[in-house]
């Protein structure tokens, strides 16, 4: 065999290979959570497991709803402010801002994606506990780690949503102001419309990632099992509990943690379909035109 | 009678680089005229020009006039908005938006203020008709426009640019992304939207400019070489550039 063959059928299956690990990997994580948590979900029974709101490891009480609560109000919180600033940021990116200003902002944007979380978490403690305190409580809370979240998840919403609209082609735009669209009416009742399902699948990811976010949310959420009953009170999410306990405990205690990861590791994964869906969608839509 | 639009002593710049150069052109009440010359003489530009849609490009610089009905429409004071609702455009690739095709032509009414519903669907109906497109499609109003035809998305470009009765068209190279038997239609097309709206087409194919316009004009490195009725140019140039050019020696 001519040799630039083996060396293209030898490329091949290195691909071939470090394409599939991933795909192990992810398998592997799943199954071992799932051996894990295996023992904790058949002695509570999993309608206990999720359903249950006492959260008493010590007293083998084992509902993680307070949690999952948590987890959605924290998401839920950060969202409705992320997704108004995030798609304001975008369209002022993909837009509105001159060459320069864009090129400041961009890069920015970037960088904060890669502040390690327990930076965020530092600055929460150092400015935005206090700041809710101010309102009441002890400023450990929903509304802190929601605030926090916040400014976790931006980036990620910006740049997906920017770069879904620039992808908007350049005729739509030029059709609206043709027909004597304002610049705001082109960008809300054309660009934006055009790149819903991009914008959709930033938001997307922008939930698994406030979903997954562990240390900043132990950082400024106070960790208290109880489902919260107001933006001021404290709450924990699954993977503050998780991370809060997983290094003392044993037993059917550290089945029920695994089972946790196992809930979050679905509901991330059900997350991502949805955003690869909505982005696949997208792409169809521009292909067509 | 005087000219629908008119150009005065027009020079237009791309940053440094000028791209029209001292054009003056009458356009007149509902006659089609033609602009034809080689790829870069500037023709799609002057198009742009004429309805405020090169202002979508930074950096770019104009002096001289730009005259619908008399009166300048670069003006001070003057609404970009109001212009382009007179002046309609359609593109040399056929756009029509990701909607349904009502929504495609609701649209430009719609973002002037229109929401009277019986208005609408009476304007669908009546722009479909003058596109020629209203029996081909009517029971598909829901679709996607996206679900055409080449040459019906072009048809339904004219007519998204009919539905808010404007008073001259701008057709950049309508028919260039086009098969024959579209190109034809969109040129009968032409000869019926004549007698109500006064229509500036660009082409680079000349046999197209000959069938359908009245007048036609020779634009060379920004330059226009020539002006006059369409069969007074084709039969007897003045310029030998343009005899050069419609000879097909260059370009």
């Amino acid at each position: 065999m001519p040799s630039h063959v083996v060396v293209d059928r030898t490329a091949k299956h290195v691909v071939l290979i470090c394409a599939s690990a991933s795909f192990v990997i992810l398998g592997a994580i799943f199954i071992f959570t799932m051996r894990e948590g295996a023992p904790a979900l058949q002695e509570i029974g999993l309608y206990n497991f999720l359903l249950g709101t006492e959260w008493r490891p010590g007293q083998e009480m084992f509902g993680i709803l307070p949690m999952t609560v948590g987890s959605i109000l924290v998401t839920l919180g950060s969202m409705v402010l992320a997704i108004p600033i995030g798609l304001a940021c975008a369209i002022l990116l993909a837009e509105v801002a001159s060459f320069r200003v864009r090129r400041l902002l961009r890069p920015a944007v970037e960088l904060l994606v890669g502040i390690p979380s327990v930076v965020y978490g530092l600055v929460g403690m150092l400015l935005i506990v206090p700041a809710v305190r101010e309102i009441g409580g002890s400023g450990f809370s929903i509304l802190a780690a929601s605030l926090v979240l916040t400014a976790m998840v931006l980036p990620t919403i910006i740049s997906i949503s920017e770069d879904s609209l620039r992808a908007v082609p350049k005729g739509y735009k030029e059709a609206a102001l043709a027909m004597g669209a304002t610049q705001w009416q082109m960008i809300w009742h054309v660009q934006v419309p055009a790149a819903r399902s991009g914008i959709m699948a930033g938001i997307v990811l922008g939930m698994g990632r406030a979903i997954g976010e562990t240390m900043a949310m132990i950082m400024v959420i106070g960790n208290s099992p109880i489902i919260p009953t107001s933006p001021l009170s404290q709450g924990r999410t699954l993977t503050g509990n998780i991370a809060v306990e997983i290094m003392y405990a044993s037993g059917i205690h550290r089945s029920a943690l695994f089972s946790t990861g196992v809930i979050l590791f679905l509901i991330i994964l059900v997350l991502n379909t949805v955003a690869t869906f909505a982005l696949r969608r997208g792409l169809k839509a521009h292909h067509v035109a | 009678m005087d000219p629908k639009m008119q150009t005065r002593h027009l020079d237009f710049y791309y940053g440094e680089n000028q791209v029209l150069k001292r054009v003056s052109l009458n356009m007149k009440e509902r006659q089609i005229t033609a602009m034809i010359g080689p790829s870069g003489c500037g023709k799609s530009t002057l198009l742009r020009v004429l309805n405020r849609m090169n202002e979508v490009i930074p950096d770019t610089r104009l002096q001289g006039e730009v005259l619908l009905d008399g009166n300048d429409i670069y003006a001070s004071g003057v609404d970009v908005v109001e212009v382009r609702k007179r002046v309609g455009m359609v593109f040399q690739q056929p756009n029509p938006f990701p909607k349904t095709i009502y929504e495609n032509i609701v649209f430009g009414p719609k973002m002037l203020g229109r929401r009277d519903k019986a208005y609408l669907n009476e304007t669908v109906e009546r722009s479909l008709r003058a596109a020629a497109l209203w029996d081909e499609i009517k029971d598909d109003l829901s679709k996607s426009g996206l679900a055409l035809s080449g040459g019906q998305q072009q048809r339904l470009c004219i007519a998204r640019a009919l539905a808010i009765e404007p008073e001259v068209i701008l057709m950049d190279e309508p028919c260039s992304a086009l098969d024959p038997v579209s190109t034809l239609k969109i040129e009968e097309l032409m000869q019926e939207l004549k007698k109500q709206y006064t229509i500036v087409i660009v082409t680079h194919n000349m046999q197209q400019a000959a069938r359908v316009s009245d007048w036609a004009g020779f634009l060379l490195m920004g330059e226009l070489v020539e002006y006059a009725e369409t069969n007074e140019i084709f039969s007897r140039p003045q310029d030998k550039r343009t005899e050069d050019y419609i000879t097909g020696r260059f370009g």
